[in-house]
């Protein structure tokens, strides 16, 4: 599975794109989604982003997705939680202080973001803390109820 | 030096100066343009207070503010709210290191009030080294924030007098915030955009890692100074004594974050006495690193080799004959 990150974090212009793509359809899809219920979808199209996402970028469902602004390279795989950037042990061969026999996931999100080809790297975009309560729960249908502005689902108390 | 509006009790804070955050001696000395030494004080295995008051001691007159370390190395020591309102008692300026593996949002939160109501002015945000580097590799992680959110987070306490939850402060903790930073750490390029972001997310003043290595930092310098990043920050470099070439090589391979070129490690096998070469190097690095345009300070690390703190600073000459803030005598205090 290392060697997909890589590979993803190699194509994240493409797949920024293609993902940019699935939105727009999931955004049409909206009026539809909203009928059936997010909370009754939440199961199911997690499963689909679990595997596809998992595939691609080895994802630990943390439900806030930021793949987006750190250049395909899930941060939930770095052994410290960092969202916001490489620690300061990164080995010189640029792995992990933690698991050296994995490449830094900021490494790979810093090559990332350069093969974007945008001109403002998203991953300077300060991160705010992973929401805990979020964990396993759909990050593709949180990000629909934030661009239709609907009330999110997730966590259950706050429905 | 003291200043006209000093407290006349060691350890009372001083008042907040206009377009300051804090009440401490380390912002006001770095905002009056002053090149600042601080020095990283090693907390004891121990809960003896004097085994702090004698290690702090041995700084008397040669640095600005000490760093408490907060379990560096993921080892279990003194902690850093402990020292630091040991000292801050006896009128020392103290940079309070916060590291996320330990402690998570709520606890993190109610420790920077508890060190701020105890006389903390400085905090320094670190994400800290992970469990696998200590003594207690079976334990866990905890990392709920990381070291940018928690720069975040206490600016908004600071700033906004609320807590991340929302909800109210009714006293804000005035605190000058620091971070870290490893300019020479991969992915090299993206370091100085890595500190732009820090300074974004709050960060007022920079302590770096050990700097060996004055062409690689000469260069992440220019790139930081293009992006105005020294003049946004108090940049102090990070320089310690290596105790042989043996102790640096070790170092090299075993410490998370630490670049030792060849170079050093060649100059100090080829000297006649190890260790004495190691102090004239650290000597020589401050002298160089004052020279550099947007270098505030020097932040001493020296390991194991705290006795020889004051005598590299006064070897350095980088106070330039500035009498530092020391402590009274306690009897003088008492009358």
């Amino acid at each position: 599975m290392r060697t997909m990150r890589r590979w993803s974090v190699r194509h994240a212009r493409g797949l920024k794109k293609l993902y940019s793509l699935l939105e727009q359809i999931i955004l049409k899809l909206n009026p539809v989604i909203k009928r059936v219920g997010y909370a009754r979808l939440d199961k199911p199209i997690l499963a689909v982003e679990k595997l596809a996402k998992g595939v691609l970028v080895d994802s630990q469902s943390c439900g806030q997705c930021v793949v987006g602004e750190t250049g395909l390279s899930c941060p939930m795989n770095c052994p410290k939680s960092l969202r916001n950037g490489p620690c300061g042990g990164v080995r010189a061969n640029g792995k992990c202080e933690v698991d050296a026999d994995m490449d830094c996931v900021w490494v790979l999100a810093w090559q990332g973001n350069k093969n974007m080809g945008v001109k403002e790297y998203p991953i300077q975009i300060v991160q705010r803390p992973v929401d805990n309560r979020l964990w396993n729960t759909s990050a593709w249908l949180r990000k629909l109820r934030e661009n239709t502005g609907e009330r999110d689902v997730f966590p259950k108390d706050a429905a | 030096m003291r200043f006209e509006d000093e407290p006349l009790v060691d350890g009372e804070n001083y008042p907040v100066l206009p377009g300051h955050v804090s009440p401490g001696r380390l912002e006001r000395v770095l905002r009056a343009g002053e090149f600042v030494v601080t020095a990283e004080i090693a907390p004891p295995d121990s809960a003896d207070p004097d085994a702090v008051y004698e290690r702090a001691a041995m700084f008397d007159g040669y640095v600005d503010a000490m760093n408490a370390t907060d379990g560096s190395g993921a080892h279990c020591h003194m902690s850093s709210v402990g020292m630091c309102s040991l000292l801050t008692r006896r009128g020392y300026a103290m940079v309070m290191q916060v590291s996320c593996r330990d402690r998570n949002r709520i606890a993190i939160q109610g420790d920077v009030l508890g060190a701020s109501a105890m006389g903390v002015s400085n905090i320094l945000c670190l994400t800290g080294d992970g469990v696998q580097a200590g003594d207690h590799p079976e334990a866990k992680p905890v990392f709920d924030l990381d070291c940018m959110s928690t720069l975040e987070m206490l600016t908004g306490m600071r700033e906004q007098s609320q807590f991340l939850s929302g909800r109210k402060i009714s006293s804000p903790p005035r605190v000058f915030l620091g971070a870290a930073a490893n300019p020479f750490g991969p992915p090299l390029d993206y370091r100085p955009l890595r500190l732009m972001k820090k300074i974004k997310a709050g960060a007022q003043f920079i302590q770096t890692q050990y700097c060996f290595d004055l062409d690689l930092f000469k260069e992440y310098m220019s790139v930081v100074r293009d992006h105005g990043g020294h003049e946004k920050a108090f940049i102090l470099a990070g320089v310690g004594p290596l105790a042989s070439a043996k102790s640096a090589l070790w170092i090299r391979n075993n410490v998370a974050g630490v670049h030792i070129p060849d170079a050093i490690i060649d100059r100090l096998k080829g000297a006649k006495n190890q260790k004495e070469e190691g102090v004239k190097i650290c000597v020589e690095m401050m002298q160089q690193l004052q020279q550099i345009e947007g270098v505030a300070g020097v932040h001493i690390m020296a390991y194991k080799q705290e006795h020889r703190v004051a005598e590299i600073v006064k070897q350095s000459g980088v106070l330039g004959g500035r009498e530092l803030w020391q402590p009274k005598p306690l009897v003088e205090q008492a009358i």
